[in-house]
């Protein structure tokens, strides 16, 4: 039997406050736990695992030639959100994604915030992810970010807070579809009486974005799905999000341009091609434009989007605005667009550049959280209270030689929640992604992806590091 | 349908062909070992080597074990069952949101039992067993292929790579054992003709439906006919080039486009030919460049259909 009593610390319990009493929405869920014989959850456990193994949901795992598809790790407790929190969220995320779209648009426009001073100049000019090519482009709709997945975390206050925005190629939505479907052949009864808020319509209303972004004058637009292939960790989430919209999965080499008119190869003869989901990063799209050693992508692509016979979506050079450096200023961002305060606060950010803060993190690094701007996935990243005095010279010496590379955030004691290890509840960190779509206008469904930090302590829940996910239940 | 998919679909398709096919071959030769006959092992060896199209890397050496341990397993070599199915498995993992979670699940395990130590140990003791699920797993894949899938213009590729691999592998066999069925030798006598010629026939799995067909009363150009001419059987060329052209006619219905004259012309004269030719007219006269033919008008027609439906010019396709 499960009771989920473990001893609690400072960090915020998702099922329990802090005198141990179990929160009111979480009642039904332990009770329910609570009145199952731990080997009827091992059995379920296994089902879930076994549906995932022959539905194929696998990722890659890089580096390794037998056995390079793994099952994602899936925890069977739910995580549950109520409706005040999500509703925080919502509007939270909301403003969020509107204010960093205005602010795309600014920088590759008129860049009136540079000369208003908010964001400094050199900050955006320096970026990797700042692309030239795209000065003075005129996108469809203005919309810069289409598809975005923002990375929260729980404060030991309770409250939510953004850790960072993925508006680039923001992955795991199809976990969050799979998760579900798991869990509501896993719980029936418990999800029913729950009264949760759905999410499978996620895939219609992604098409129904890419769609409300196609080009002037095309009522019947083709949309498509651009992969790198199937060795890209991510392939399965292509193909399952192909196949739930109906559109073709497309490769670089399925497209040619020819007079700025995008088209795929069909066993009919060359079709147009008028919306362009990429899943490829900026640097493989197009080798005419971006790096020429790349055969991911189609030449000439770019000039058919510039040219505005083609829509892709996100547009280029989106990265910058999740830019581990210009992270500190969305705030400012926020501001300046909509004079609005942040709804959903950042993270206490020290920017390297800042001699005063480089000061202060290189005095402290074995307190604080050290991350390279460009970076994602858990990589480049040094853990303060977890790193060896090697590691941390190591860092201490990139820094200096390179400090617009380098930020630093205090080690957060982000939320626990309680997962199934072994045959008893155990807490671990948890983060949650919600996807946000951006076309006619801002869509979130209600939930997302709740990553677990699956090592005891560990408070790196990418998958490429050892994390796992959950379901996560918006309650009505 | 993209090119690419189409051509994913039809050569997984005609990769698991070649598969079952070598598998039933090598299956009947073993089996023809076992019968003392005239023919040494290593005529045997060198006459399926044939029938298979003289793949590289197979000449005897004296240890059948070894030699049909490699034609199954040998991961590199191009003519081994395990290479046509690791090609079947990549080309389905690259198209995997185009066919069923059914196919890809049998597709997989196929792929599994290939590298998997228990059918290597059970094809040490028992080869006919081992071949045997092999043969399974490949029926299974072709029953959930026709039951799970829209029988579209993928579906018909599918159709077109097995029909067309079909006919010219038959072509190859035939080509082969043609000579000697004509003219068996002096020394062959007795059951052991009979057991060379039902052998022939199960490497098409045609005895039983050639029983029906004729009884028992097994006789070259019976075979011949069968093998060749028949018109319901799925293992006879004629049939097998009547699916290439329904295939190719439902591509084309459902498709926004005309196939090239060429392509149809093509097409039609082969069926033609196996329609309106008997076995009496095409042993009087040169039965071996009869079915060299249709080996090379099944190439020409792969390629026509490559160049015109997988790998066609950009401005060739801008200009219609």
């Amino acid at each position: 039997m499960l009771f989920g009593d473990y001893p609690l610390d400072r960090a915020f319990d998702e099922m329990r406050e802090g005198n141990g009493n179990v929160r009111a929405h979480y009642q039904a869920l332990a009770e329910t736990l609570a009145s199952l014989p731990p080997d009827e959850l091992q059995r379920c456990k296994q089902s879930a695992e076994l549906s995932f193994l022959t539905q194929g949901i696998t990722f890659t795992v890089y580096g390794r030639e037998e056995g390079t598809e793994r099952i994602f790790p899936y925890d069977l407790v739910p995580r549950l959100v109520t409706a005040q929190e999500w509703d925080r969220i919502e509007r939270g995320l909301t403003q969020r994604i509107t204010a960093l779209n205005l602010f795309l648009r600014d920088v590759y426009s008129d860049a009136k915030i540079l000369n208003d001073h908010v964001v400094p100049r050199e900050l955006v000019y320096s970026c990797k992810h700042y692309r030239r090519q795209m000065r003075g482009l005129q996108v469809p709709r203005n919309v810069y970010i289409a598809v975005v997945g923002t990375d929260l975390l729980r404060l030991n206050t309770g409250e939510f807070v953004v850790l960072e925005d993925n508006l680039r190629v923001p992955s795991g939505v199809s976990y969050m579809l799979t998760n579900r479907r798991v869990m509501k052949r896993t719980f029936p009864h418990l999800f029913h009486s729950y009264g949760v808020r759905p999410i499978e319509h996620y895939p219609q209303l992604l098409l129904a974005t890419l769609r409300s972004l196609a080009p002037e004058g095309r009522p019947e637009p083709n949309i498509v799905l651009l992969t790198p292939g199937v060795f890209n960790s991510a392939y399965f989430e292509h193909t399952y999000l192909a196949r739930q919209m109906g559109i073709d999965l497309v490769e670089g080499r399925d497209l040619v341009t020819h007079d700025n008119i995008v088209y795929m190869r069909t066993t009919d003869g060359l079709k147009r091609v008028d919306v362009i989901y990429r899943r490829v990063d900026d640097d493989f799209s197009d080798p005419l434009i971006f790096r020429s050693d790349s055969a991911l992508g189609s030449a000439g692509l770019f000039n058919a989007y510039r040219a505005g016979n083609v829509t892709v979506t996100n547009a280029f050079g989106t990265g910058l605005a999740d830019d581990k450096a210009l992270y500190a200023y969305v705030p400012d961002i926020i501001r300046y667009y909509l004079s609005e305060d942040a709804i959903l606060p950042n993270v206490k950010t020290f920017l390297m550049t800042d001699a005063k803060d480089r000061q202060h993190v290189l005095a402290n690094l074995d307190k604080l959280v050290v991350k390279a701007v460009g970076e994602s996935g858990g990589y480049g990243m040094l853990i303060g209270p977890q790193s060896t005095a090697q590691q941390r010279e190591e860092f201490a010496r990139q820094i200096e030689a390179n400090p617009r590379n380098y930020i630093a955030q205090p080690t957060l004691d982000f939320s626990r929640a309680p997962c199934l290890i072994g045959n008893q509840l155990e807490p671990r960190h948890v983060d949650l992604r919600p996807y946000i779509l951006f076309g006619d206008k801002v869509n979130i469904v209600p939930g997302g992806l709740t990553r677990v930090a699956l090592e005891k302590g560990s408070l790196v829940v990418n998958s490429s590091q050892g994390g796992g996910s959950k379901d996560t239940w918006v309650l009505e | 349908m993209l090119s690419r998919v189409a051509d994913s679909l039809y050569w997984m398709s005609r990769y698991l062909e070649r598969a079952e096919n070598t598998v039933r071959q090598l299956d009947v030769t073993m089996n023809l070992m076992l019968d003392a006959g005239s023919s040494s092992a290593e005529t045997r060896w060198k006459q399926l080597v044939a029938a298979l199209g003289n793949p590289d890397g197979l000449e005897w050496n004296g240890d059948l074990e070894a030699m049909a341990g490699k034609l199954v397993f040998d991961p590199l070599n191009h003519a081994s069952v395990t290479y046509s199915v690791n090609g079947a498995r990549e080309n389905a993992r690259q198209i995997r949101e185009e066919i069923s979670t059914e196919q890809w699940q049998r597709l997989n395990r196929l792929y599994h039992q290939m590298h998997s130590a228990q059918v290597q140990s059970e094809f040490r003791t028992s080869i006919s067993d081992a071949l045997s699920t092999v043969i399974d797993g490949i029926h299974l894949f072709k029953g959930v292929s026709d039951t799970t899938m829209i029988h579209g213009q993928g579906w018909q590729f599918i159709r077109l790579g097995r029909y067309l691999e079909r006919a010219y592998a038959i072509a190859t066999l035939l080509e082969v054992y043609q000579p000697w069925l004509s003219s068996p030798s002096e020394r062959e006598h007795g059951g052991y003709q009979y057991l060379e010629q039902v052998g022939l026939l199960r490497c098409c799995t045609a005895f039983e439906a050639y029983c029906q067909v004729y009884t028992a009363d097994v006789t070259a150009d019976r075979i011949l006919e069968f093998l060749l001419l028949n018109r319901d059987f799925p293992h006879a060329i004629r049939y097998s080039v009547d699916g290439v052209r329904h295939a190719v006619e439902s591509v084309q219905r459902t498709g926004g486009r005309r196939s090239p004259e060429e392509l149809t012309a093509g097409i039609g004269k082969l069926h033609a030919m196996l329609s309106y030719t008997t076995i009496g007219e095409i042993l009087s006269g040169d039965t071996a460049a009869f079915l060299h033919s249709i080996r090379e008008q099944c190439m020409r027609i792969h390629e026509l259909m490559y160049r015109y439906y997988i790998h066609y010019s950009i401005q060739s396709a801008l200009a219609t």
